[in-house]
């Protein structure tokens, strides 16, 4: 059985006419980090809300089909119990952190959950760690960078130890250099800690390279779903207006001119190597 | 036109975000301005629009200093579209909200309609008179403030992270129209650091770092030279990441858009 | 962001801020106590006297004074109305009495606000946090106090950016009739309005996500201990408040007029 199993799932918002996302069915094994993408409107954000039960036990509306994840089936079981397991991180790093120090934000999961002072500090500390953001520990959260709240907000997730993370677009208000030190941290969660990872993005250069999976969505409903590379090749996702990454793209315009480089490059390092390859016969 | 000189701006907490900047921006230019957070690169436009008022140094907008004009009557001429649309975004209806400031400078009510139609076509918003703003999409909403800032006409228009939020599709939209505003012999200054987004703009850039200019000139060569990206912590894009690689193999090195790097590789191997 | 500077939370580190809040509080409530039972003037000022050394060891005499004078305004009008009830209505015997009575209720409303905000001038908003949280207060309460105490300074610099970006589409928010620049305001309240309830749902989202409201029994990473320092402020309270007590039933407190010989 994947770590997430959906079955026909179809979402309504309360307020909502037509269904955010339709006849979604999707299964991710543990340890998978996927790539989740797809034009604004395309029901990505609402679909990251099923993980972790804000859909339907925060967002009411009408949840038809089945979701299953971590063994948990999603309609049964409370917000704070499937938090355990999956852990969410959201666009806005500012409306992630609410206390007056980094450490107290980090512990605020663990407090919910009433866990022993011992094992808060030993998991706030190691969540701290692993994000790098032990130093920090001390700071007020508004006195941070945008970069380094995100990290914090990681941390504030990771100490929950789930065994799934989902990221809504995480870097879409950090500079370039602060989205990069994030993906690094998230492409460490999934390669070290085994952390299946879930990430939604529009900034498909820097990520694409750690994915193992990507899934296009369009309308409501999944259109791609497959290796990063076979997806990139495919004429559907040019149509349907994602940003491949540049090296990608280049590549991909020259094929049909003749210059086939075999394989399809996910990062510009890729795409030096194959086309010096390619020059040199 | 745009002279800055010698600027300088301290916050009142402090904060030194510019020392001594010097820029001069000729009408009909298409500027980026880059760099990190905290750069400066903010306050700096916020100076053109009299926003903020420079600590040392002088900020001429059509040869008047901005010291001696408010900042709405500045705004007739220099039309800032901040970051975050909802920052500005009130009225009941999005034909409201565009004709907010054309009411605030006193324009006839008929001139008003001319220009909210005028608005709502260029950016696509035709039909969406009676909406209310808060009903549509954050792109939408983003083309809402746009608009709202363009029914005036402003001779110059910067726009603070205009790609932020905005998937591939709305990118290359934005992109088409900032190429058409610049052809109406508007002044267009982005804020960004959407790099991939400047390296297919291909604008005048202005690279900045602590508070200073660290380079001024055609994208081609700011973003093809590592040692600036680096000393103004900027990430190069893919393309001249590539053909700085490919430099020793007899490809020039100042190549940052793919249709360009498509036309040089076939030249070699087609 | 500049002029919302002064709302910013920074945790400045003295003995005093240190301090368990717990026993500042009590202290505080004591003082509050004593004040109100002394009506003389002698007492009172006594009472004022001695809380300038917490003051000096916090270090904090510049935002004191800035309060002291904050209240200035109230206490003249507190004086000017005691002056005029007492003299018309107090049946007191002399003036002088009477602007002695008016002065010392003056002295009391002094006394009440400089412990309060002595109170909250040394007492950091996180630890005053964890004291609530601590004296079985409802965590909800705890949090929204915390909560506001977090984003206060966000929402300043949300509001500068909203007057921005309305100046920046010509709204002149100087000058015009009363009515007018009333009106003017609506541009800025109601996005700032509208962000700060889908703020508070974004808040709301996060907090659902790390497991809100999952056990009743929440625990706490840290814990406040009332150390030597703290328990000597409570013993100094409660001698301050039996001192009091004792002064209150045997000494008689000489008026003004008499010590001066008036």
């Amino acid at each position: 059985m994947g770590i997430i199993e959906a079955k026909s799932l179809t979402y309504t918002y309360p307020i909502g006419s037509k269904p955010a996302f339709e006849d979604v069915t999707l299964r991710i094994e543990k340890g998978e980090f996927v790539l989740v993408t797809g034009p604004s409107g395309c029901g990505k954000t609402t679909l990251c809300r099923c993980l972790n039960g804000l859909i339907p036990h925060f967002y009411l509306g009408k949840l038809e089909g089945e979701i299953t994840v971590a063994g948990l089936k999603v309609s049964d079981h409370p917000i704070h119990e499937l938090a355990q397991h999956v852990g969410m991180v959201f666009q806005n790093p500012e409306n992630q952190l609410f206390a007056l120090t980094v450490e107290k934000d980090v512990a605020f999961g663990l407090e919910n959950l009433g866990k022993p002072r011992e094992e808060i500090r030993e998991r706030v500390d190691w969540a701290l760690k692993t994000t790098g953001t032990y130093e920090l520990r001390n700071r007020a959260p508004y006195d941070l960078s945008g970069g380094q709240q995100q990290r914090v907000a990681i941390a504030s997730v990771l100490a929950m130890q789930p065994e799934i993370v989902v990221f809504d677009e995480p870097t879409s208000f950090l500079d370039p250099l602060g989205a990069r030190k994030i993906f690094e941290v998230i492409n460490s969660l999934n390669k070290d800690l085994g952390i299946t990872v879930i990430l939604v993005e529009h900034r498909l250069d820097l990520t694409t390279r750690y994915s193992s999976r990507v899934i296009v969505l369009d309308k409501g409903r999944i259109v791609l779903d497959g290796e990063p590379r076979t997806i990139f090749n495919s004429e559907a996702v040019r149509l349907l207006g994602v940003g491949i990454p540049k090296a990608t793209r280049l590549c991909q315009i020259l094929k049909p001119k003749g210059v086939d480089l075999g394989r399809t490059p996910l990062s510009s390092e890729e795409a030096y190597e194959l086309l010096r390859e390619a020059l040199k016969q | 036109m745009i002279k800055i000189e010698d600027l300088y701006h301290t916050y009142p907490n402090g904060v030194e975000a510019l020392k001594g900047v010097s820029l001069e921006i000729q009408d009909g230019e298409f500027l980026a301005v880059m760099g990190q957070n905290g750069a400066g690169k903010t306050t700096l436009v916020k100076h053109i629009n009299g926003l903020l008022k420079p600590t040392k140094g002088r900020v001429l907008v059509d040869d008047t200093d901005t010291t001696k004009l408010s900042v709405a009557s500045l705004a007739r001429k220099v039309g800032f579209v901040f970051q975050n649309p909802d920052h500005q975004l009130f009225s009941e209806t999005v034909e409201d909200e565009i004709s907010f400031a054309l009411r605030n400078f006193g324009y006839d009510e008929k001139t008003v309609k001319e220009r909210v139609d005028w608005a709502l076509n260029l950016l696509d918003l035709a039909g969406y008179q009676k909406v209310s703003p808060f009903m549509l999409s954050g792109g939408e909403r983003k083309r809402v403030a746009l608009a709202s800032v363009l029914a005036w006409d402003p001779k110059i228009v910067i726009l603070d992270e205009p790609t932020i939020g905005q998937d591939s599709q709305q990118k290359e939209r934005l992109r088409q129209f900032i190429t058409q505003l610049n052809r109406q012999e508007k002044t267009v200054i982005i804020v960004t650091h959407d790099i991939e987004f400047v390296a297919e703009c291909k604008p005048r850039m202005v690279l900045m770092a602590e508070g200073k200019i660290l380079a001024d000139g055609e994208a081609r060569k700011v973003l093809t030279d590592p040692e600036l990206a680096s000393r103004a912590s900027v990430v190069l894009p893919e393309i001249s990441q590539i053909f700085l690689r490919l430099e020793n193999l007899g490809f020039p090195r100042d190549v940052i858009d793919v249709y360009e790097a498509e036309r040089l590789l076939l030249k070699r191997m087609g | 962001m500049s002029m919302f500077d002064g709302f910013r939370f920074r945790s400045v580190t003295s003995p005093i801020h240190q301090m368990d809040p717990r026993a500042k509080f009590i202290y505080v409530c004591v003082l509050f106590a004593v004040a109100v039972t002394f009506n003389q003037l002698i007492p009172l000022v006594v009472l004022f006297i001695i809380q300038i050394p917490f003051v000096l060891i916090a270090n904090v005499q510049k935002e004191w004074i800035r309060s002291m004078k904050g209240s200035g305004m109230f206490a003249v009008i507190i004086f000017f109305m005691n002056l005029l009830s007492l003299y018309f209505y107090g049946g007191y015997g002399s003036f002088t009495a009477v602007v002695e009575r008016s002065l010392a209720m003056t002295v009391r409303f002094i006394v009440l606000v400089e412990s309060f905000s002595i109170f909250f001038l040394t007492t950091s908003p996180d630890l005053l946090g964890l004291a609530l949280e601590q004296s079985r207060v409802p965590y909800e309460l705890c949090f929204a106090f915390i909560t506001a105490v977090r984003f206060v300074p966000v929402l300043a610099e949300e509001a500068q950016g909203i007057m921005d970006a309305q100046k920046a589409r010509g709204l002149e928010l100087e000058g015009g009739k009363f009515i007018k620049r009333i009106r003017n305001y609506i541009p800025i309240l109601i996005p700032l309005i509208v962000n700060a309830i889908r703020r508070s749902l974004e808040l709301a989202e996060t907090m659902e996500s790390r497991a809100w409201g999952a056990t009743k029994n929440r625990t706490n990473l840290y814990v406040l201990k009332p150390g030597r320092k703290d328990y000597y402020l409570i013993s100094s309270a409660f001698l301050i408040l039996a001192v009091s007590v004792y002064a209150l039933t045997y000494i008689q407190f000489p008026s003004l007029t008499q010590m001066l010989g008036i």
